[in-house]
């Protein structure tokens, strides 16, 4: 019989480790599933993280490393602080769309003017459409005691369907030839986030990535608005004797992950993605939530399991092309990551002891 | 625009199809959180159900085996949740976020072959002479049977809540977890129970998306509908008959957003698309201000040496 007894402290060992066994616990049970899908474990597993990294192509896919890793990092970045003080914003993917949206707006709004500010003013633009899409659960929360999950999460779907209707209409290319998508702002000089270092995959957001890492860091560890997050996360009636205002920090969680999440938007419209269409929003924000607890909600974590994430992202790509396997099992692979971390999460809090059937 | 090609009769009863997913959905998590549990992936067990219901009933031609395998789909994600939350002692919250997200992956993983594929029609019951009365009949008494499970449902669930030992000792572990331990209950199990419940419900009542109301498979085609009915839960105050208000009542928007599209109302079709989950969003602030009815040990962990 295996008893569970409390920890006095939580373990500093297993909260390091803990991340570490759920990644190979991952690729265990992940590579058992690859095998049933009638793909050879090994290969899938080495396609996935060995390939992008040091394989033939690696030169092409570790610029990728850095345009997928820069907005799962962002979003996960602001979705960790308010995750520390117990606020949940699972609507990062709304907020990504809408500051995309306000962004590349911005930009079209411009064409075909040249000028050195409509870039600064598209990036202050999508943080404020993200700012403003996560600023309604707040108020709400505030205001009114509402569920902060639940409407930020239904806010994605209105987000999808504004995103829809805006590659469908007023956003929709005039010289397009009836296609769904805006104008693709690559080829619009002023609007375009270009790479910094030709062929390295280093653009803004990758830079406002490593800020806001650092950002956080300094927030957390050496300013009181990021104790108060960590005191009304581990110790709420603490807290409250403490003087903290629940209501100021809910706002500034929510509005800073939104604003956070709006900037990848924009990061990723005016770069990567090129262009406002329906299919614009891949997942980043859900996967931003499994980057966020992967990196246990520490900035450097953070920086470490957005890699590891985006890894999955290209070397599933490539297992794909290569392997065939199906697109759906990365996102499989993805969850199971997330189930092992929260069960081996138990080990930092408590210790396995084995007992004889005593009576507890 | 021609608003009278809505016929209101049909706009009634196809109300109750598109309400019924949410219903069963809504009552199974009422019960879970009733015990204290939140699970928030009912949008993953929803669309895991779906699937294994499709899955289940092209493959044998049996729409019942297909609800069957449904409810098993639904519970047996829903046992991850157990694994997770009662003895793992994870957070309620993540755990609920990873199933939903472990959902969606694993059942896009199994639909890939069933896309495009019809399954098996469920058929309707035509209860004699009452499904003859005009306007009434085709309403009330013209539907499939897990529809009038799924009312029959909400009447259980209410009693034995109400009523019976069962449903005190399951108020008990929902209301305060401590003394019901101390009362001898076993706390764990009951919870294990109640959220096993919650995933076969869920599983029915995504089964009822893929299976009767569109039907057909696509991925994630549950759209948001496990989350509405979380809201639901809210809005019916932990109480199964205002569970089956709520259900109608979205019911009733869907099937209305839908209609309107197809009567080519001015208001663009996304506009209309989005109706349900802003609506979603005002009942929650109405609503939010009455928390009293909420089960005190709602999302709380439980481990007997705290």
């Amino acid at each position: 019989m295996i008893r569970l007894e409390k920890r006095p402290q939580p373990s500093q060992t297993w909260s390091m480790a803990t991340p570490l066994v759920a990644v190979v616990a991952t690729m265990i049970f992940g590579g058992a599933l690859f095998g049933v899908l009638g793909t050879n474990p090994l290969a899938a597993i080495r396609t996935i993280f060995f390939d992008p990294l040091f394989g033939e192509f690696a030169f092409y896919y570790r610029p990728q490393l850095l345009v997928k890793g820069a907005p799962l990092v962002l979003i996960a970045i602001g979705l960790s602080l308010g995750f520390k003080a117990g606020i949940w914003n699972i609507g990062a993917e709304g907020q990504y769309i809408i500051g995309a949206l306000v962004g590349a707006g911005i930009g079209l709004a411009f064409y075909p003017l040249e000028a050195w500010y409509i870039f600064p003013l598209m990036i202050l633009g999508g943080a404020f459409g993200g700012f403003v899409w996560a600023a309604i659960p707040a108020l709400l929360k505030v205001r009114f005691g509402t569920n902060e999950i639940l409407v930020s999460l239904m806010l994605v779907y209105v987000a999808e369907q504004f995103l829809a209707s805006m590659s469908l209409g007023l956003m929709k290319n005039p010289e397009g030839f009836g296609f769904p998508g805006s104008r693709n702002l690559q080829e619009y000089a002023s609007a375009h986030n270009t790479e910094l270092i030709a062929g390295s995959g280093m653009h803004l957001g990758v830079v406002f990535a490593f800020i806001a890492v650092i950002f956080a860091y300094v927030l957390l560890n050496r300013h009181m608005l990021g104790f108060q997050i960590r005191l009304t996360g581990e110790a709420p009636r603490a807290a409250r004797f403490a003087g903290v205002k629940p209501a100021r920090l809910i706002l500034f969680c929510l509005g800073t992950s939104g604003a956070l999440a709006g900037l990848a938007g924009l990061f990723e419209v005016s770069g990567p993605a090129g262009q406002i269409n329906i299919d614009f929003n891949v997942g980043y924000g859900f996967t931003a939530i499994i980057v966020a607890f992967l990196g246990r909600l520490h900035p450097v974590g953070i920086l470490l399991a957005g890699g590891l994430m985006a890894l999955t992202y290209i070397g599933g790509e490539i297992a794909q092309g290569q392997l065939g396997l199906p697109a759906a099992a990365i996102q499989v692979f993805q969850g199971m990551l997330l189930f092992f971390l929260l069960a081996l999460d138990l080990l930092t809090n408590f210790r396995l002891r084995l007992a004889k059937g005593e009576v507890a | 625009m021609d608003l009278s090609a809505i016929n209101p009769v049909l706009l009634i009863a196809s109300l109750m199809v598109a309400a019924t997913p949410l219903l069963l959905a809504a009552i199974g998590e009422l019960v879970a959180e009733k015990a204290g549990v939140l699970n928030l992936g009912v949008e993953g067990m929803m669309i895991v159900g779906a699937i294994s219901g499709f899955a289940i009933s092209v493959e044998t031609g049996s729409p019942l085996l297909g609800f069957c395998a449904a409810a098993v789909g639904g519970a047996v994600l829903s046992l991850l949740f157990v694994i997770l939350t009662q003895y793992a002692l994870a957070n309620q919250v993540a755990s609920g976020l990873a199933l939903t997200l472990f959902g969606l992956g694993i059942s896009s993983l199994m639909g890939q072959s069933y896309v495009g594929l019809k399954p098996p029609s469920t058929g309707e019951i035509h209860i004699p002479l009452l499904s003859d009365i005009p306007v009434i009949g085709p309403i009330l008494f013209q539907h499939d049977p897990i529809l009038y499970f799924g009312i029959a449902l909400v009447a259980i669930v209410w009693a034995l809540l109400k009523y019976s030992r069962v449903g005190l000792i399951l108020r008990a572990v929902g209301e305060n977890h401590d003394a019901a331990h101390a009362l001898g209950y076993k706390v764990v199990r009951v919870r294990t129970l109640a959220i096993l419940f919650g995933g076969a419900c869920a599983g029915l009542g995504g089964a009822y998306i893929s299976l009767i109301r569109v039907p057909q498979w696509t991925e994630g085609m549950t759209a948001g509908v496990g989350w509405i009915a979380l809201a639901l839960v809210v809005f019916a105050s932990w109480k199964p008959w205002r569970a089956l208000i709520g259900a109608y009542l979205f019911g009733g928007i869907t099937v209305l957003q839908l209609n309107l599209q197809a009567a080519g109302v001015a208001i663009p079709v996304e506009y209309l698309a989005m109706s349900p989950y802003i609506i979603t969003i005002l009942v929650l602030v109405i609503l939010s201000a009455d928390k009293s009815s909420a089960p005190a040990s709602l999302g709380r962990i439980f481990h007997a040496s705290n």
